[in-house]
């Protein structure tokens, strides 16, 4: 009888694991652009995210945009329109702001432009938050659609252990997927993403190769954004959310990229889905207020022991 | 204490004194409760501004979780009164040790990180405390009160005493960091902040003044948020452990002026009110409209000015302070050299060295040795491992086999900062400074690295000014030195340790002809006075002139030792410079 129990506490975790962690990976991936690869520290992050969910809100459930789509489409094509949305607003960001403590102006300066690029994104995370509480509210909403409280079964597996499979966060999993693979792709072998790589990595020698670096880094950050946007517009669909919720999910975003490697992609992903491996698994031992000090238990582990992280392949130099 | 910092520091307590009276003469005529609590809210979050800028400010060590401190602060006292009727007089204490307690804990694994990695593990310390407290069940916690006995639990019912005791904490937290900026420590931290590698070669323990800098830094925190849990009488682990709380500490700080002990005051008298101020008129209409504010007008600072108002303001209205004439000290005479265990051994005896990355044998078997008052000059091709070999000898980099004796003590294994204490003076290759420090304090850094005491590191510092000839520019900050004058300046900090040998390398490298004359003139000096150096050079010319002796090395490996003349004419060490074809040339 414990058996079973056990059995199916940890296949469920196991699959909650999975298609939470991809979501997380994704998610991941936006900050992964803009931490990890173009070295800005972006406290905004979490806000983007907010901005991707309600962004995905007013398009299917307030504004009725995309109604049209029906409730089982809807959500999810509104979670990915909202990266051009995002997209644009991240790019307009940096032209107007983050550009001017960022990238080839503060090349060399003392403690590389962090002290400016930290006050400038808590400014603009603390403008979204509270302007969009004055916009959006401050009571939780949540995108509606039948799937999140749909479920497909698996099993009996081992006497009565079942998965469960709640549809929405399924589906919103293989988008995740789909998306992580894309954009994996464009940056890995189209002539634009070697040269937001390129910029990112070494923006003078970049320069010199006739880069625009400027541009580049517009676009890398608006990807970024919009990436991240399309994680929250994912989740929209099976949690509830306020303005400030960016908060919670900062940290698993800054966890996930250090634990994938900085600089990496791929590892940003593959940070992303431990941190919802661990999250899932520690529900079964820890009670849920400790669930997210387990992260960052396992983060600074990581950090002190590895910090190059998980998959990354080597450390930043001294 | 600096010498030369007593008019400074006389200012700045003069200053301190005269805004305490004028703000606590003005906090006596304001009778409305919510603006009393203001002028309270202040001074505490100043407070905490000045304790997060001795550590990231002066020190650099970014730090986005400086709440943990303040948290810890705030719910010792609370939890103290409720459970031991503990008076607050005595909980922030308890709290202040605590705090130290937890800033060693945490300083111990995380200083081993740099940059981005220290800051962000920063920033997960308190969110994990926050969700501990939460589980803890100190969800919301309430200061009970002793009205019959108000003094012994810090129980006023005059709101006005509250601020007193604010100013108060703060007139005492800024005169520790006034003390801190204008001794050794604080000089320490700034040259960490600048150049962490060329502060550990210049003889300064980086770990151990971070990690006093931290236990000061977290115990002012709480100090900030014992008392702000005595004011408020409400602790939730959001409203001392946040990130918003983290949040304030850097905001204040870098508003007002980064590294400035005045920063955070000035940044803290101007956004609190404000922000509060927002709250309470527009709050009912549109919730949230201080955040937004808030926002607006610290990313309109950091555009604006990026250091913060102090040193805008400074530079704008006040000319910077006019260069400070150097200590007029007479330089001391050389000091005696110390004496050697062993007159009749070489100085520095290196045997069989190895050091390798993957599988690049950068530095390959290397033996050598100098004597006493000798100068050997290392030459090689690009990649000889020439760098390498120094950065292991020196502790930079750890060695794989072999040994690296001076004077018959084992340099290998120690660290940085403890090899430069033997007596080892060190130069990079492209130059490590401080840039914004003047060329005295770069130099006065060398001197504190080999423990000498405040007096004898001016006279020591003023003594290798002269040496090299730039007491004119003594004044003058660093980053405005000529290429030639800063590799005089680092030559300066590396002799101000009173070395017994020198390793330097590339002094020479992109010197103009008469520069280059001009810096070989100063080591034929240094020379002269007994010192023993070890020189990397690629200018064959200036090579032939100065050194005593050759190591030529290439792949790793010595290639050849002896005399200049021999050495070059070594038919070896003209094919590793110039190749095959050329010595086929020359020979036919």
């Amino acid at each position: 009888m414990d058996l079973e129990i056990l059995i199916e506490n940890v296949l469920n975790a196991l699959t909650a694991g999975i298609t939470i962690g991809c979501i997380y990976g994704l998610m991941c991936i936006g900050l992964g652009l803009i931490f990890g690869i173009m070295r800005i520290v972006n406290f905004a992050q979490g806000e983007l995210l907010m901005l991707g969910m309600f962004a995905s809100f007013y398009l299917v459930s307030e504004g009725r945009v995309l109604s049209f789509l029906g409730p089982y489409w809807g959500p999810f094509i509104g979670a990915m329109c909202a990266a051009p949305l995002i997209f644009s607003g991240g790019a307009l960001l940096h032209k107007f702001l983050i550009s001017r403590v960022s990238g080839l102006r503060t090349v060399g300066s003392l403690d590389e432009g962090h002290f400016g690029q930290l006050v400038v994104t808590l400014g603009i995370s603390l403008i979204l938050q509270n302007g969009g509480q004055i916009l959006f509210g401050s009571t939780p909403v949540a995108v509606r659609t039948p799937l999140s409280s749909e479920a497909f079964l698996i099993g009996p597996v081992y006497h009565a252990a079942t998965v469960f499979l709640n549809k929405a966060k399924l589906v919103a999993f293989f988008v995740a997927v789909l998306a992580a693979v894309v954009l994996y792709v464009t940056l890995e072998y189209t002539r634009l993403g070697k040269a937001l790589r390129a910029a990112a990595d070494n923006p003078t020698a970049a320069t010199y190769m006739g880069i625009d670096v400027d541009r580049a880094y517009r676009i890398a950050f608006g990807l970024g954004s919009g990436i991240t946007a399309v994680a929250g517009g994912l989740m929209a669909t099976y949690i509830s959310f306020t303005p400030f919720v960016g908060f919670d999910y900062v940290i698993i975003m800054y966890s996930g990229v250090v634990l994938g490697g900085m600089g990496s992609i791929f590892g940003a992903f593959w940070g992303g889905v431990t941190v919802g491996f661990v999250q899932q698994f520690s529900a079964l031992i820890l009670p849920p207020q400790l669930q997210n000090a387990a992260i960052f238990v396992v983060f600074l582990m990581i950090v002190l022991l590895r910090p190059q992280g998980l998959f990354g392949r080597s450390a930043e130099r001294a | 204490m600096k010498e030369g910092a007593g008019p400074h520091l006389r200012r700045n307590l003069t200053v301190l004194a005269v805004v305490s009276v004028v703000y606590l003469a003005v906090a006596m005529f304001v009778t409305n409760s919510y603006y009393q609590l203001i002028l309270t809210l202040v001074p505490v979050w100043a407070l905490f501004g000045v304790s997060w800028n001795i550590l990231s400010g002066y020190g650099g060590q970014l730090s986005f979780g400086h709440a943990s401190f303040f948290g810890i602060g705030a719910y010792t006292v609370t939890l103290s009164v409720i459970y031991w009727s503990l008076s607050p007089w005595l909980g922030i204490p308890l709290g202040m040790v605590l705090a130290g307690l937890a800033a060693i804990a945490i300083g111990f694994p995380t200083f081993r990180l740099r940059g981005h990695y220290f800051a962000l593990s920063m920033l997960a310390y308190p969110l994990a405390i926050l969700y501990v407290m939460q589980y803890l069940g100190f969800q919301e916690v309430s200061m009970p009160m002793h009205r019959e006995n108000g003094l012994r639990f810090m129980e006023f019912s005059e709101p006005r005493v509250y601020t007193l005791i604010a100013v108060l904490l703060l007139v005492g937290g800024v005169v520790v960091s006034l003390v801190i900026e204008n001794s050794r420590f604080g000089l320490a931290l700034l040259a960490i902040r600048q150049n962490e590698l060329a502060a550990e070669a210049a003889g300064i323990n980086a770990r151990l003044w971070k990690m006093r800098s931290l236990v000061v830094s977290g115990m002012m925190g709480a100090v900030a948020g014992g008392f702000y849990a005595r004011v408020l009488l409400v602790v939730t682990p959001d409203s001392v452990f946040g990130m918003l709380v983290s949040a304030q500490a850097v905001v204040v700080t870098l508003f007002g002026g980064v590294a400035s002990v005045w920063g955070p005051v000035i940044g803290a008298a101007i956004l609190v009110p404000l922000a509060e101020t927002l709250q309470a008129e527009l709050g009912t209409y549109l919730p949230g409209i201080q955040g937004v504010v808030y926002g607006i007008a610290i990313i309109a600072i950091m555009l604006l000015s990026p250091d913060g108002l102090f040193w805008t303001i400074g530079d704008r209205w006040f000319r910077r302070e006019a260069p400070q004439p150097i200590p007029d000290l007479e330089p001391l005479p050389p000091p005696a050299r110390r004496a050697s265990a062993h007159a009749a051994g070489p100085l520095l005896q290196v045997e069989g060295l190895s050091r390798a990355f993957g599988g690049l044998r950068a530095v390959s078997e290397v033996s050598f040795s100098i004597a006493e008052g000798e100068i050997l000059g290392i030459i090689g091709p690009n990649g000889a491992g020439k760098t390498t070999l120094f950065n292991v000898l020196n502790g930079v980099l750890d060695a794989d086999e072999g040994s690296a004796r001076l004077d018959g003590q084992a340099m290998l294994g120690r660290k940085t900062f403890e090899v430069c204490r033997m007596g080892v003076g060190r130069t990079f290759q492209v130059v490590r400074s401080f840039p914004r420090l003047p060329v005295l304090d770069n130099v006065i850094v060398g001197a504190y690295g080999a423990g000498l005491s405040d007096r004898e590191a001016i006279a020591q510092a003023v003594r290798a000014l002269h040496q090299v000839g730039l007491q004119d520019r003594a004044g003058v900050a660093a980053g405005q030195l000529t290429n030639r004058q800063l590799r005089l300046m680092e030559l300066a900090r590396a002799l101000a340790g009173n070395p017994r040998l020198l390793l330097l390398d590339e002094t020479l490298a992109g010197l103009g002809r008469e520069e280059c004359d001009d810096v070989l003139g100063v080591l034929a000096r240094v020379r002269a006075q007994g010192m023993t150096i070890c020189i990397i050079e690629h200018t064959m010319h200036a090579m032939m002139r100065l050194a005593d002796r050759f190591v030529v090395l290439d792949h790793g490996r010595v290639l050849a030792t002896g005399l200049p003349r021999a050495v070059v004419e070594d038919a070896s060490v003209i094919e590793a410079y110039l190749g095959k074809k050329w010595l086929a040339r020359r020979d036919a």
